[in-house]
């Protein structure tokens, strides 16, 4: 399978593979978009350097990087990094865990559906910094607040993909498994919780995003560590170049997360990625 | 061949009525059928007759509105063990996230307390039977469709049922693969004992197969024509189909399904 095909990026209409003809071939690599972000980075060099943008807030690049590599070899950025990729681990994991769990009840019995569809509907369109101020309340302002929110964030986007995926299930396969005196919490485990794994991934990986997201806001509200503190407090004390090392390395969190989850639903999908392939001849 | 006749699968007074917002669908009306253990059975009858309904209630697969279905005696309630049904749709009732070997140890692993070794011998054997070896470790949607529906005769086989109940199993697939399936079939049926059921819009298929066929008429379906077919085994996809006898039974089914449809079958001069 292409590259393409695996990336996270949706691929709309695919251009037809013609033969490379004269310097074609460089927009067809990975490395020309890579190219494009390093001559953003020289045009940023160069604006901070000849002053076309006048403001202290905007330091060369190679200063940022600079103080970027000392905070790495200081151990200073790991020190904040490691809690909050702690934190936001535990979060998500609980409530991609809570997600499946409910969203597989909400699809397969009609009572948990109707029991929970309504709540749902109502907490989930609520931003999540919105009910932050109750949960500090309740939670204080260390990490069980910080996993209660991104767990709670984490949640929805996995429950309603599960429960569209359970509902997609194809009432053959059920049949087929019933046929074969598979029932119950044994149909569920064997073919829906399978079946729906496609979908069940997509909301996992929205909700990873989320999670950072919400890892970064908590942590920039009420936290004496993280990389979201780390952050908002370069910021206040006008230590502006370790500001922006801190939001590129989150650029690069986020980016190898992704990478990371992607490379896992790849290996755990690969039977979906051909059976909807060869559908599709 | 077929042994002496004790009815193993017995259908009474079945009908099964469907309620649609436009009104009521009487399916089936009436259906009493009794089938012999060893038989190979086809249901033949316009598409949309309750052809699928019949086979799916003697799978305990969908409930009738009223009457009964027996087997050897007991009264068919939900899918009952020693019967698997095989789906026409092989693409969709294959398991894709389980590769060959994974869906034809489907039922063992659910059905049979069998160990992990018993297991992995009755698969390998089974999958012998219907000539997949080499492919225990593909996919189902990497193989062709006669292919697929092998795997799926071989999850069916692998639980030793006493009835097979097939659902149009290859009417899916191309002319040629289908002449292979049902010698397949035709084996397996003899060398394994077993009950078939075979639903089949294909009058051919159906005479060439059985050793009964049974023509329903149109909706509200009751049995039109009771047919045993006394052709001698083994047959031959063209000796056989060449005999006076088989022909005769073949125009003797068409017209009975081509007057249901009041189709005109003649040519005008």
């Amino acid at each position: 399978m292409s590259d393409t095909a695996k990336s996270d990026m949706p691929t709309p209409v695919a251009p037809p593979a013609k033969p490379a003809v004269g310097v074609a071939w460089l927009w067809k690599t990975r490395w020309f978009g890579v190219g494009f972000i390093v001559l953003l980075l020289a045009l940023w060099e160069l604006a901070a350097a000849s002053g076309w943008v006048p403001s202290m807030s905007f330091p060369r690049m190679s200063a940022v990087l600079a103080t970027w590599w000392e905070l790495i070899v200081s151990g200073e950025l790991f020190g904040e990094l490691v809690p909050s990729i702690l934190r936001m681990f535990g979060g998500y994991f609980i409530g991609v865990a809570l997600g499946v769990v409910l969203g597989l009840l909400m699809g397969y019995f009609r009572f948990f559906y109707s029991l929970l569809e309504p709540i749902t509907e109502v907490l989930r369109p609520i931003p999540s910094p919105a009910y932050l101020p109750i949960v500090i309340l309740f939670l204080g302002i260390d990490d069980e607040m910080k996993v209660f929110m991104i767990a709670f964030a984490s949640l929805f986007p996995v429950l309603l993909n599960t429960y569209s995926g359970v509902r997609s299930v194809d009432p053959i396969q059920l049949q087929t498994a019933r046929t074969f005196g598979v029932t119950g919490w044994k149909l569920l485990w064997q073919i829906v919780l399978p079946s729906a794994a496609p979908y069940i991934f997509t909301g996992m990986r929205v909700s990873l995003a989320v999670a950072l997201i919400v890892m970064v806001i908590s942590e920039m509200v009420a936290a004496s560590s993280g990389i979201g503190y780390f952050i908002l407090s370069a910021q206040r004390g006008f230590k502006i170049r370790d500001m922006f090392a801190g939001v590129l390395t989150l650029a690069v969190v986020g980016y190898v997360l992704n990478r990371l989850f992607v490379a896992i639903e790849n290996r755990v999908l690969a039977w979906h990625y051909g059976y909807t392939q060869q559908q599709r001849n | 061949m077929v042994s002496a006749s004790e009815p193993f699968l017995i259908i009474r007074g079945l009908r099964k009525v469907f309620a649609a917002p436009g009104g009521t669908t009487v399916a089936l009306n009436g259906i009493d059928l009794e089938i012999a253990r060893g038989s190979f059975v086809s249901i033949i009858g316009p598409s949309g007759c309750g052809k699928s309904t019949l086979l799916q209630i003697m799978a305990g697969l969908a409930e009738p509105t009223s009457g009964a279905v027996f087997l050897d005696g007991r009264k068919v309630e939900g899918p009952p063990r020693s019967v698997i049904y095989v789906f026409q749709q092989y693409t969709r009732s294959l398991f894709p996230w389980k590769t060959v070997e994974r869906n034809v140890a489907f039922g063992l692993e659910n059905r049979e307390s069998l160990s992990r070794d018993e297991i992995a011998s009755r698969t390998r054997q089974i999958i012998a039977l219907v000539k997949l070896t080499g492919f225990e470790r593909h996919y189902p949607w990497q193989l062709s469709g006669g292919m697929q529906q092998r795997v799926a005769i071989a999850r069916a086989l692998a639980c030793r049922p006493d009835v097979l109940l097939m659902d149009e199993p290859f009417s899916a697939v191309d002319a040629l693969t289908r002449v292979g399936l049902q010698e397949l079939l035709r084996s397996l049926w003899r060398e394994l004992g077993l009950t078939v059921v075979f639903v089949t819009h294909d009058v051919d298929e159906g005479v060439y197969l059985s050793s009964r066929v049974v023509a329903l008429s149109r909706a509200p379906a009751r049995i039109a024509i009771d047919l045993p077919i006394e052709l001698v085994h083994p047959r031959d996809q063209i000796v056989t189909r060449a005999l006076p006898q088989y022909l005769e039974y073949r125009g003797r089914l068409l017209a009975q399904l081509f007057a249901d449809e009041g189709l005109v079958a003649t040519e005008a001069a």
